[in-house]
C-alpha cells in the first residue's frame, strides 16, 4: 500500500510544477482540493492507462473540518458579491470530485466527516466501501485543511486485497 | 448478504411531522412555500416554522426531533454498543461559522449524545446525495456485522450562506419549482429533517434496502453530464438482475434546474426505464438537500405501501428529450420495489434499491 502527505505550509504551486505542470484548471481550486489534486498525483502519476475511463476505483475522503477554510472565504465575500467560483467549493466532497475529473475515475466517490484521526475507524470506513462489487482499489485520504496555509495530510492507494 | 430493513422513520417538515402527515400532504399538493426577504435579492422557499424555539440551534433541534421519532418506532435501545450512527447534512450549522459549532463533527457529537448513543457518529456530506450516501453508508455498517442497527439522520436550515450562493450560480426560481416541465426555471430550498433506523431485522414485512451505489460523473464539478453517466451507472449497478416492470416507480432528484433534469431522463433512458413511472417531489419541499435523500425515501416506501405513484408537484408539460413517464396525476401501483435516485455538485450520482420484504 503507498502513502503519502504533504507538510503543513508547503508551496502546492511548487508541488504542482513538479509533479503536474499541465492541468491550469489546478489554480481555480480551494486548498483543499489542491491538495487532494497534489496527493493523488504523487500516488498515481506512473500507473499505467492514466485517464482512462474506470468505475472500479473509489475515492474516499476523510476530514474533522471538511471544507471549512473555503467556507470563511465564501463567507467573507458574501457580505460584499457572494462569489460563485468560492460557493462551489463549499463542499467537502468538491475534492473527490476533482480527483474524479482528473483521472476519469468514475467508481464511487464519497466525503466522511469525523470527529478526530482515527486510523482504525477509517479502514472500517474503506473497508465497508469495498462492499461495492465493482470497486477493486481506493484512493484514501485524510485531508484536515484549517487554513489556506494549515494542514495535516495522508493519503493511501490501497486495493481490495490490502483490505482481507 | 445481510438484509437490512426500515424499520423506523422520523419527519419533520413544513407540511407535517409524521410519514402518514406527509404522506397525506403529498398526495393533497399541500406546500409551504412563500417568498422570503434576502439579502437583498428575494428568494422563494418551503422552510419550517421556527416560532417558538429558543434553542442555540435549530438545526440540531430538527435533526434530533426527526432522530428520536425513528428511534422511537424501531423500539431499540439507542445506548447499545451494537448500534450505529450516520449524520447526512451539507452545511449544518454554517450560520454559526465564526465558532467551533460550525463543524459537521460537533454536529453529529451533539446529536449522538442527545440520543444517547454510545458509538462514535459518522458525517457523510456528500452534496446534495448526501441522505442517499448516508443511507447507504448505514446499510455497509450493518453488513460489516459491527451494528445490528443504524440510525440515519439528515437535516438542513437555510441560511444566507446557501442561499445567496444559489442565486449566484442563478439556480433558483422565484415560482414553485417545475420538475421536468418544459417552463422549468430553477430550484426551490427547503427545509426539513429526516430519519430512518436500519436494522438486520425485522418483527414485520418491512421496507428493505436491497443495495445502494454512489458513482462519480468524472466531468465537471458544478455541472451534471451530458451522458448522465454517472446517475446511469449507479442505476446499472443497483438494478443488476432487476427486470424494470417490478418497479412501482424511480423517485428521481428532480430538481427543476434545465440541466439536472434533462441529464435524469438520459440516464434513465439509458438504462431501459423509459416505461417506469417517474417521480419528483422538489415541488412539495423544495430541495431539502442533507434530508432529500431520506425524506423522500421515506415518502416513497409510504407511497408504495398505500399503492399509489404519487404525482410531480409542477410538472405539466414534457421538457425533457428522450421523455420520461412522468405524470402530474397520481397513479395507481401494485409493486412492491422502487428506485431512489439522487445526483450532486462535485460529480456525485446515487441509486437505491429498496423493495417490500418478509419479516425476518
Amino acid at each position: 500500500m503507498k502513502q503519502v502527505s504533504i507538510p503543513s505550509g508547503a508551496s502546492l504551486t511548487a508541488l504542482y510544477r513538479e509533479w503536474v505542470g499541465d492541468y491550469p484548471k489546478f489554480f481555480k481550486m480551494d486548498t483543499l482540493s489542491k491538495l487532494g489534486f497534489l496527493l493523488t498525483e504523487m500516488l498515481v502519476h506512473d500507473e499505467p492507462d492514466r485517464f482512462t475511463f474506470r468505475e472500479d476505483r473509489a475515492v474516499l475522503v476523510f476530514s474533522r473540518e471538511g471544507c471549512i477554510a473555503n467556507d470563511r472565504h465564501y463567507a467573507e465575500s458574501m457580505q460584499d458579491f457572494p462569489s460563485p467560483a468560492l460557493f462551489v467549493y463549499t463542499l467537502p466532497n468538491i475534492v473527490s470530485g476533482e480527483i474524479s475529473i482528473r483521472n476519469k475515475w468514475g467508481g464511487e466517490s464519497s466525503a466522511f466527516v469525523l470527529e478526530s484521526y482515527d486510523e482504525a475507524r477509517i479502514w472500517a470506513l474503506v473497508r465497508q466501501a469495498f462492499q461495492d462489487k465493482c470497486t477493486q482499489s481506493a484512493l484514501v485520504a485524510w485531508m484536515d485543511c484549517k487554513s489556506d496555509t494549515e494542514w495535516v495530510t495522508n493519503a493511501w492507494l490501497v486495493d481490495k486485497t490490502d483490505m482481507l | 448478504m445481510t438484509k437490512v430493513y426500515c424499520i423506523g422513520c422520523g419527519l419533520v417538515t413544513p407540511v407535517g411531522n409524521t410519514p402518514a402527515e406527509v404522506l397525506a400532504a403529498v398526495r393533497a399538493g399541500k406546500t409551504a412555500f412563500r417568498q422570503y426577504e434576502g439579502w437583498p435579492e428575494p428568494y422563494y422557499a418551503s422552510l419550517l416554522d421556527r416560532s417558538g424555539f429558543e434553542g442555540p440551534s435549530f438545526f440540531d433541534h430538527i435533526v434530533l426531533q426527526a432522530a428520536q421519532a425513528a428511534v422511537q418506532e424501531a423500539g431499540i435501545d439507542a445506548s447499545s454498543a451494537r448500534v450505529g450512527l450516520v449524520l447526512s447534512t451539507i452545511k449544518a450549522n454554517i450560520d454559526k461559522i465564526d465558532s467551533e459549532d460550525v463543524s459537521l463533527a460537533a454536529a453529529a457529537e451533539t446529536l449522538a449524545k442527545s440520543l444517547g448513543v454510545t458509538t462514535a457518529p459518522v458525517v457523510v456530506s456528500n452534496a446534495c446525495i448526501s441522505g442517499l450516501a448516508a443511507l447507504l453508508q448505514g446499510v455497509r455498517m450493518i453488513r460489516s456485522g459491527e451494528f445490528d442497527h443504524v440510525i440515519v439522520a439528515g437535516a438542513e436550515v437555510q441560511s444566507r450562506f446557501i442561499v445567496t450562493g444559489f442565486q449566484s450560480l442563478k439556480a433558483l426560481s422565484l415560482n414553485p419549482c417545475k420538475p421536468f416541465d418544459a417552463d422549468r426555471e430553477g430550484l426551490n430550498v427547503g427545509e426539513a429533517s429526516a430519519a430512518i433506523v436500519l436494522s438486520a431485522h425485522a418483527d414485520r414485512p418491512s421496507w428493505e434496502i436491497v443495495d445502494g451505489a454512489v458513482r462519480n460523473d468524472a466531468n465537471h464539478i458544478s455541472g451534471p453530464s451530458r451522458t448522465g453517466e454517472g446517475s446511469y451507472n449507479a442505476l446499472r449497478y443497483v438494478l443488476e438482475g432487476v427486470k424494470a416492470d417490478e418497479l412501482a416507480f424511480v423517485n428521481v432528484h428532480g430538481t427543476a434546474t434545465r440541466y439536472n433534469d434533462q441529464m435524469e431522463a438520459i440516464a434513465l433512458n439509458r438504462a431501459g426505464l423509459q416505461d417506469v413511472p417517474v417521480n419528483a417531489l422538489k415541488g412539495i419541499f423544495g430541495h431539502t438537500m442533507g434530508a432529500a435523500g431520506i425524506l423522500e425515501s421515506i415518502v416513497s416506501m409510504q407511497a408504495c405501501d398505500a399503492g399509489i405513484v404519487l404525482p410531480t408537484q409542477g410538472f405539466s408539460r414534457m421538457g425533457v428529450e428522450p421523455a420520461v413517464n412522468v405524470s402530474a396525476q397520481e397513479r395507481k401501483t401494485d409493486k412492491q420495489a422502487f428506485v431512489k435516485l439522487l445526483s450532486g455538485f462535485g460529480g456525485v450520482n446515487g441509486a437505491l434499491l429498496f423493495r417490500k420484504g418478509g419479516a425476518r
